[in-house]
């Protein structure tokens, strides 16, 4: 389970902390010592960047360190979708549709069309199909919106 | 046509092996000294057909990079507002790289629109420490469109419903 956002407190960051963040948010090398490449960039062990990292992501200062999958080239479909939902019917609609596996994520927005979800699927016409499944299962209207061009993704935070 | 038949992209086909890698860094690259190595052994193949084998992934953007991915929330960026506008269609692929290049967006993409409804083409994810740093983010985008503004929005998650990673089946 994933805490809301608004439990989580903010952290203050150290100096060491920042500077990692920063360097890392732009990508590692494919090397055989990459952690080693990167220490000697900042002036640190590996080992001690290796502990910082650790120590990061246990405080989920970090979400994750690894490589970044671009989900569509993987082979998969993916589409963001939206739909109204009333008001009185909303948690089971939101259990209804997260039920399904290709549901990857969820959000309540504040909007008339307030249930916005990630469709991710193994193959690329597996979406419409999930989505029809969907309007189905509740009686409601999906808005597909798979993206038609990508313009920008990436978290840089200068922090 | 369809808006997804316009997604399709040049293709890497991923083979076996690339899968179990992928399955294996799901949740981080190993923090060892020697990541690759320690892959390589758990699918039984040499340290340089692993290196091989993720530069490759990056090189045809399977991989975009390996990185850090900070939790925005943790650092204080607690407004996280999603921007949709409608812009003209003759102008989106010029505006949608401008937008997506300003430090506070992380995510800019072209969606269609459904009409008459939903009007917005452009969305673009802008993230601040307050909803005020948000609505200052916006007027930063309604000045970069400029005339070809015909409208916009911003909605915020008030609730997360659900949130899995990545998966690939076996």
């Amino acid at each position: 389970m994933h805490a809301a956002p608004a439990e989580e407190s903010t952290t203050v960051l150290s100096e060491l902390e920042r500077r990692i963040l920063n360097r890392l948010q732009d990508g590692m090398p494919i090397c055989d010592q990459p952690y080693l490449a990167v220490a000697n960039e900042l002036g640190i062990t590996e080992q001690a960047l290796l502990d910082k990292l650790q120590a990061m992501l246990d405080a989920r200062i970090l979400s994750r360190f690894g490589p970044m999958f671009h989900a569509e080239r993987l082979g998969g479909g993916l589409a963001l979708a939206a739909m109204t939902v009333p008001e009185e019917t909303f948690d089971q609609v939101a259990e209804q549709v997260n039920q399904l596996p290709e549901i990857a994520h969820n959000y309540q927005r504040n909007h008339h069309l307030n249930m916005w979800f990630v469709i991710a699927t193994e193959q690329q016409p597996d979406v419409d199909t999930v989505v029809e499944r969907i309007e189905q299962i509740t009686g409601l209207p999906v808005y597909n919106m798979p993206k038609i061009e990508e313009y920008y993704v990436g978290l840089r935070f200068n922090v | 046509m369809s808006a997804s038949a316009l997604m399709s992209e040049p293709g890497y086909q991923l083979g076996a092996i690339d899968r179990q890698l992928i399955k294996l860094t799901q949740a981080g690259l190993p923090l060892v000294s020697k990541p690759y190595h320690e892959l390589a052994s758990q699918v039984g193949i040499s340290p340089d057909e692993v290196k091989a084998r993720f530069q490759r992934m990056q090189e045809f953007g399977v991989i975009r990079r390996i990185a850090a991915v900070p939790n925005h929330y943790r650092l204080g960026f607690r407004a996280n507002g999603m921007t949709v506008w409608n812009v003209p269609d003759a102008e989106i692929s010029r505006l949608g790289p401008k937008i997506g290049a300003l430090d506070f967006v992380s995510h800019c993409y072209h969606r269609p629109r459904h009409l008459p409804d939903w009007p917005y083409n452009l969305f673009a994810m802008v993230h601040g420490h307050s909803k005020q740093d948000v609505q200052d983010h916006i007027s930063a985008i309604a000045d970069l469109i400029g005339d070809y503004n015909q409208g916009c929005d911003v909605l915020y998650s008030t609730r997360i419903l659900k949130k899995t990673g990545l998966r690939l089946a076996d």
